[in-house]
């Protein structure tokens, strides 16, 4: 398989298409997936978090989890656990919180500002970079590992 | 009676002595400014051993302070959720551990309802019922109040908390983080005229807010100006601030509108904000509500507001010991006191 079939860069133009890529990637996560996501404030993470969680029947609340660290979603099928390090100051901080039990073959793990625990996270399957292009943004999603693969060819892109 | 309160759901730990007729006896906090001193840089800020640490001699001053020994309490306050489980547990261990040592109650208290009641603690004391806006880092919420244990949510908001969205703009301004306090600061220097910040969710025609796009504009804005200079940066901050006081302000007139209550009361670490306290001083005044404010040392995490709320739930108190955290609790499930 090449190299371009491991990474998709779907242009997102507005918060409508963030929250649209949300809910295809809904349909093409399985449990035991890790997918780290990168981007600055403000770059659309919790909102892509969103349209994933909405699609995957979650009616509730999204919110960021920057204060609360890690937010859990009980689902139908799996669990969803989304993290956020930004306020970690030491990688050791995550074994401190008890992080490492999240994750389990029965779980989803979304994991926001990943490089503040570097070393002993347990490496992604995918990595979804977004970033700011004209007045919308551009994410790169990459698959890492043959999970993250047949993820992204699950992926159904309009 | 005499109750210990122990406060240790997130980065602070706080302890508290709180007697019924006496009134506040003592209150102690361990907060990340005072630890940045203490350790000369660089923090775990959230390791739960640091809770345990800290506790105890927190718990020791305290009495010290009130001239009290730990077997005159008549019971134990401790947070028992929503916050960090690992956080939690040291609060939770640390008071049944007491609790059974010397065969005192032992109560659970909910962190938010800790928040609520905390300007219960200064004169003049809003009766109940009353509005309560509760703005910190993370939550922004409005509740009902009618008495203890009687909370109806208004609204909250659907994405980020007040607080997160000052800390995270003064980010993005080059201010360091936590900087809301600087963004603050700064913004009192700006034009708050110059640039037009959106108010989001103000005419949606519910309670609830969301705070994470003006986030987004902050970042547009910071991208569009770059590279900032001082005047640039202080007119963007005062914008800010400026769309965050209003957008709480008129949300706040909303949700006393439509109760018909005529009592509000501010809680959490944004109702330091002294911009978000004219305008709401100003906006209730014109309307004749009365507006009750916690005292500033109380609207961060303090173990006060947890000594407090567990004096007037003793009868709520357990004396199995058995204990547990609840790092997800919805405040309206709560029984009334």
């Amino acid at each position: 398989m090449s190299v371009f079939d491991d990474t998709r860069k779907p242009y997102l133009p507005d918060e409508a298409a963030t929250l649209a890529l949300g809910a295809a990637l809904a349909q093409a996560v399985r449990p035991g997936l890790v997918v780290f996501l990168e981007g600055d404030l403000g770059a659309g993470k919790t909102t892509l978090t969103r349209g994933m969680l909405r699609a995957l029947g979650y009616a509730g609340r999204v919110k960021s989890p920057t204060y609360t660290l890690v937010e859990p979603y009980t689902l139908s099928n799996l669990y969803l656990y989304h993290f956020d390090l930004y306020r970690f100051h030491d990688p050791l901080e995550w074994e401190d919180a008890g992080f490492r039990d999240y994750f389990n073959p029965q779980s989803v793990c979304l994991i926001e500002w990943a490089d503040k625990a570097e070393g002993l996270l347990p490496s992604p399957d995918l990595l979804i970079r977004l970033a700011p292009e004209g007045q919308g943004r551009r994410a790169e999603i990459v698959a890492a590992t043959p999970l993250g693969t047949e993820c992204l060819a699950r992926l159904a892109l309009n | 009676m005499l109750v210990l309160g122990i406060e240790s759901s997130c980065d602070e730990t706080g302890v508290a002595l709180y007697h019924s007729e006496r009134g506040l006896l003592a209150h102690r906090l361990h907060s990340q400014i005072a630890m940045h001193t203490e350790y000369g840089g660089v923090v775990p800020e959230l390791a739960s051993r640091d809770h345990i640490r800290r506790v105890l001699p927190l718990t020791e001053s305290c009495l010290a302070e009130a001239g009290a020994t730990l077997d005159e309490l008549d019971a134990i306050a401790f947070t028992q959720g929503p916050g960090l489980a690992g956080a939690l547990l040291v609060g939770a261990s640390v008071a049944n551990a007491l609790g059974f040592a010397l065969q005192k109650p032992v109560i659970g208290v909910h962190h938010l309802e800790g928040h609520l009641l905390s300007p219960l603690l200064a004169e003049p004391r809003p009766a109940f019922p009353f509005v309560a806006l509760l703005v910190s880092g993370g939550h922004t919420q409005l509740m009902a109040v009618r008495g203890i244990g009687e909370y109806e949510l208004l609204g909250e908001t659907v994405d980020d908390a007040a607080g997160e969205a000052f800390d995270k703009s003064a980010k993005l301004l080059g201010l360091g983080y936590p900087g809301g306090p600087a963004l603050s600061k700064l913004a009192d220097q700006g034009d708050a005229k110059r640039f037009k910040l959106p108010r989001p969710m103000l005419h949606s025609g519910d309670l609830d807010f969301s705070f994470s796009g003006l986030k987004t504009a902050v970042l547009n804005l910071v991208q569009q100006q770059s590279p900032l200079d001082d005047t640039t940066r202080a007119d963007i901050c005062a914008a800010f601030q400026e769309a965050i006081v209003e957008v709480l302000t008129k949300k706040c007139l909303a949700a006393l509108k439509q109760t018909g209550m005529q009592r509000l009361v501010i809680a959490g670490g944004v109702g330091a904000n002294r911009q978000l306290r004219a305008g709401l001083d100003d906006a209730a005044a014109r309307r004749r509500y009365q507006v009750f404010y916690p005292p500033l040392a109380l609207c961060t995490d303090n173990g006060a507001m947890i000594a407090y709320a567990g004096a007037m739930r003793l009868k709520h108190a357990r004396h199995d010991y058995s204990y547990g955290a609840k790092p997800r609790w919805p405040l309206d499930s709560l029984p009334v006191a």
